[in-house]
């Protein structure tokens, strides 16, 4: 293919979509260039997967066009594409749990000997495949045993074995920690050199700019512009993906947040307090304590143990040692229901596997944690459901035309949104929530982040992880810092700087 | 890299069937003179040769998470179809055959078009070919054909020798053909492979480009074309077509993939322990043949028992999985 940097790969036209009840895309527009690496912005719902999945044929558009080179092309389906030159990483990862990860990586495009699968060789070329992301794992266990964040690299893996010519990538990085981050830019900027066009979805906003070349931003399923990245300020990009003015200050801690009027809660007795709660090759033995009113971020980095502390609160995994204090009563959970009638609630990390019900509506994935905890036997009417759904809907800004469609069918941040307002419904007295803004827009992270807050300011008691740091410490009004599996530190959250937790990370003791 | 661990739990439902099997085995061999011979163990081949031959339809099935409730009433058209045509029609065996074996193809590849196409339940549609099928039968005749086809006799009759007195008969050779096709189709082709995916998770099939459609369908075809070698096998084995042929082979064909290690949710498991599978529920009939005074519904008592059992254990092994992976 001759590289020519003035005729794009890839063009797609005045396409529109339509799903019943809303319209994903209306004259939507992309073009590519050979080795360029294009961001593709916008809100949640925004439309930016569902473009993607027009130009993989997953959805087929009810107009518009579709050019590869000179030719036109309607890609029918992902083995189509495929054949096209588009390789494809999709915002759900889209691999079998069961198949083993050398599997993952070539089903479809198995290497063949004597007309039979070549076991041997498959797995050689998914070590060197995966040596390339400087991943090291044994290929042929199932996937499903590794965590979400190995899964990611073995879809891009997936992605980047096929000699494609289009590369896309729907947030790639959401799971992935900052080292395989750069190691997966580092991959890309290698096939940008040969010549691949790369799309990319992020909402990191940081990613953007250290990587792209060019910016195409969409709201409301609309082109809104196409942009060098260059040439346009970050403030600039914010305003065109949400359609009116932030101010930069909004990023900033509320200036609100001084302690005075709380000041009591924090001498007080705790709400709840893990004392030496800890598991074996899990989480060392930690004491924590948790605040009516008050946010306790946890920070540290991937693999740190924030998950592991997290599932441990909640009684997803047992503890091996040490208990919590509910209010005087010490207590060992052994389920996450003795943890849900405490007044615990979590919201997980991974929504695709433990927390959304794809096929149910939204309405009864909010009250779902609600309906559990009240027992089948004490029906929640539907009218009462649906006040509380919408009365939620309403207040998080879910991205839906009413409460009763499947939830599978939400843009990946409202699934995120719905989640948790499966939690607040509860009215529990601690909410842990795990990466609550993973995967959501910089506006709605802002909100997010706010809601959290106010609730929290209602008396409710807060557990916030989320690997992103100026996030937690935003929020937190204390902030406990982890480290190989190990409470090493807590700080005190306002007025606290990056560098503080980073130096209880690296070492420094408090 | 590849093989260097230890033991792969996924094979551990399959070695704790085969040791079940040598235990059972063993435990008659202790119990009942005569019951260590190996033509005690070429018997349970031969009795079972239909039963392996639906269950390694059965197995792709299950394996892509579906459910084929139709092969008990295909093998039963298949013997009155036989049957109506070698006796009635004098048609000769070597026209009956490929013709079955294209009606259980066709019957096969319309249920999967069913399912694929309209998006139906695999249990619905095949619960309907099911009615369908057994219903046909009656239509042919509501007597049972006796085949008195000097043909047929000789194959039915026709023994293989081994070694010494021991032989098996043409149909073990066609339901270890059957296995042989099964193991390879399933391990060694990307149909097969293809097969596994969609058992683990059908969207993301889908999203890698996988041809799910046409594997679904083929995956129908090809266990509608066993049920009707199986039906054939049937015919030779009991030299007759009959309506109630076959009554609940479905069900016996699901319980020996499950206890070979297949999980009924699909994309997990080895078509050979449906093979496995069959056998543990020959031989425990064996052992209540040889015992004499136990009836033989005592069977499908062990059966049941059998089949809590592995559930059980392959929950276990789920469970121990992830835990296993945690502490590494
Ligand atoms: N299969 C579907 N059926 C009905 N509506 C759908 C379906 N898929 C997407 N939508 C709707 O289309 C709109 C665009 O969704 P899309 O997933 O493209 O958003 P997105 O820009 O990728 O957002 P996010 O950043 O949250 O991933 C949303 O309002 C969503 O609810
Ligand atoms: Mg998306």
């Amino acid at each position: 293919m001759v590289v020519n940097a003035s005729q794009p790969v890839l063009e797609m036209r005045g396409i529109d979509k339509r799903f019943p009840g809303v319209n994903a895309l209306s004259k939507a527009a992309l073009r590519l260039f050979p080795g360029e690496v294009h961001a593709l912005m916008g809100q949640n719902g925004a439309g930016k997967s569902t473009l993607i999945k027009v130009l993989t044929g997953v959805e087929t558009p009810d107009a518009g066009e579709i050019r590869l080179g000179n030719e036109l092309v309607h890609p029918e389906c992902v083995g189509h594409a495929q054949q096209l030159g588009i390789s494809t990483v999709y915002q759900e990862i889209n691999l079998c749990p069961n198949l083993s990860v050398a599997e993952n990586i070539y089903i479809g495009r198995f290497p063949m000997r004597h007309g039979m699968v070549d076991w041997k060789r498959m797995q050689q070329d998914a070590v060197a495949a995966l040596k390339a992301l400087n991943v090291d794992v044994d290929v042929s266990l199932p996937l499903g045993h590794y965590p979400v964040a190995i899964q990611q690299m073995v879809a891009i893996a997936r992605a980047l074995s096929t000699d494609a010519r289009i590369l896309v990538l729907d947030e790639p990085t959401s799971s992935l920690d900052e080292d395989e981050v750069a190691r997966l830019f580092d991959t890309l900027r290698g096939l940008k050199a040969r010549g691949i066009a790369i799309l990319f979805v992020t909402h990191f906003l940081d990613q953007t700019y250290a990587f792209s070349d060019r910016i195409t931003v969409l709201r409301n399923g609309e082109f809104v512009g196409e942009y060098l990245a260059a040439d346009l300020p970050r403030m600039a990009l914010i305003e065109k993906m949400v359609g009116r003015a932030i101010e930069e200050s909004a990023f900033a801690r509320p200036a609100e947040d001084n302690n005075a009027e709380h000041a009591a809660q924090d001498t007080g007795a705790p709400l709840f307090s893990a004392q030496g709660l800890g598991k074996r090759g899990a989480v060392q033995p930690l004491d924590l304590e948790f605040r009516a009113g008050r946010v306790l971020g946890l920070g540290g980095l991937l693999g740190s143990g924030r998950t592991e502390t997290a599932r441990l609160l909640f009684g997803i995994d047992r503890a091996d040692a040490g208990s919590v204090d509910c209010g005087g009563a010490k207590r060992q959970f052994r389920s996450p229901a003795d943890a849900i009638r405490a007044g615990i609630g979590f919201c997980p990390e991974d929504r695709k596997t433990e927390g959304i019900v794809a096929e149910l509506s939204i309405r009864e994935n909010i009250v779902l944690a609600l309906q559990a905890r009240r027992g089948i036997f004490r029906y929640i009417p539907k009218r009462k459901q649906r006040e509380i759904a919408d009365r939620l809907i309403a207040q998080l800004g879910v991205r839906t035309p009413d409460a009763e469609k499947p939830i599978g069918q939400l843009s990946g941040g409202n699934q995120q949104k719905a989640l948790l307002a499966r939690w607040l419904a509860t009215e529990p007295k601690m909410l842990i929530l795990d990466e609550p803004t993973r995967g959501i827009d910089v506006a709605a992270k802002l909100e997010i982040m706010d809601m959290v807050k106010a609730q929290c300011r209602k008396g409710l008691a807060i557990l916030f992880i989320s690997s992103e740091m100026a996030e937690v410490l935003r929020v937190s009004d204390r902030i406990a810092v982890l480290r190989d599996r190990r409470k090493v530190g807590e700080i005190d959250g306002a007025g606290a700087q990056e560098r503080d937790v980073f130096r209880l990370i690296a070492g420094a003791e408090q | 890299m590849s093989r260097n661990r230890l033991f792969n739990p996924a094979l551990l439902p399959l070695a704790v069937t085969s040791l079940l099997f040598v235990l059972t085995f063993g435990y008659g061999a202790v119990a009942y003179t005569g019951f260590l011979s190996s033509q005690v163990f070429l018997n349970l081949l031969i009795d079972n040769a239909f039963l392996v031959v639906v269950a390694i339809g059965m197995s792709l099935v299950i394996l892509t998470g579906g459910i084929d409730l139709s092969v008990g009433s295909i093998i039963a058209l298949v013997t009155m179809v036989s049957a109506s045509l070698v006796e009635h029609h004098h048609w000769p065996v070597y026209v009956v055959v490929p013709l079955c074996l294209a009606i259980g193809a066709g019957f096969g590849a319309l249920m999967g078009c069913l399912i694929h196409f309209f998006q139906l339940q695999p249990f619905i549609v095949t619960l309907g070919g099911m009615f369908l099928a057994r219903g046909l039968c009656y239509v042919i005749s509501i007597d049972s054909i006796e085949i008195t086809d000097p043909a047929y006799m000789a194959i039915a009759h026709h023994k293989i020798m081994l070694w010494g007195e021991n032989f098996i008969s043409i149909n073990v050779v066609i339901a270890l053909a059957v296995v042989a096709l099964g193991v390879f189709l399933a391990h060694y082709t990307r149909f097969g492979r293809t097969v596994y995916a969609i058992g683990g998770n059908e969207r993301s099939a889908v999203l890698m480009g996988l041809p799910v459609g046409r594997t679904k369908i083929l995956v129908y075809t090809f266990s509608g074309t066993c049920s009707a070698l199986a039906g054939v096998v049937v015919t030779f084995y009991m030299l007759s077509g009959y309506g109630l042929h076959a009554q609940g082979m479905e069900l016996d064909a699901i319980a020996a993939v499950v206890i070979g290690g297949t999980l009924l949710t699909g994309g997990v498991g080895y078509v050979a322990g449906s093979l496995v599978g069959v056998m543990i529920l020959g031989v425990i009939q064996s052992l209540i043949t040889f015992d004499g005074t136990l009836s033989s519904w005592w069977t499908r008592i062990a059966v049941g028992v059998l089949l809590c059992a592995f559930c059980l254990l392959q929950r276990g092994l789920e469970h121990g999985g992830k835990r296993q992976l945690a502490a590494a």
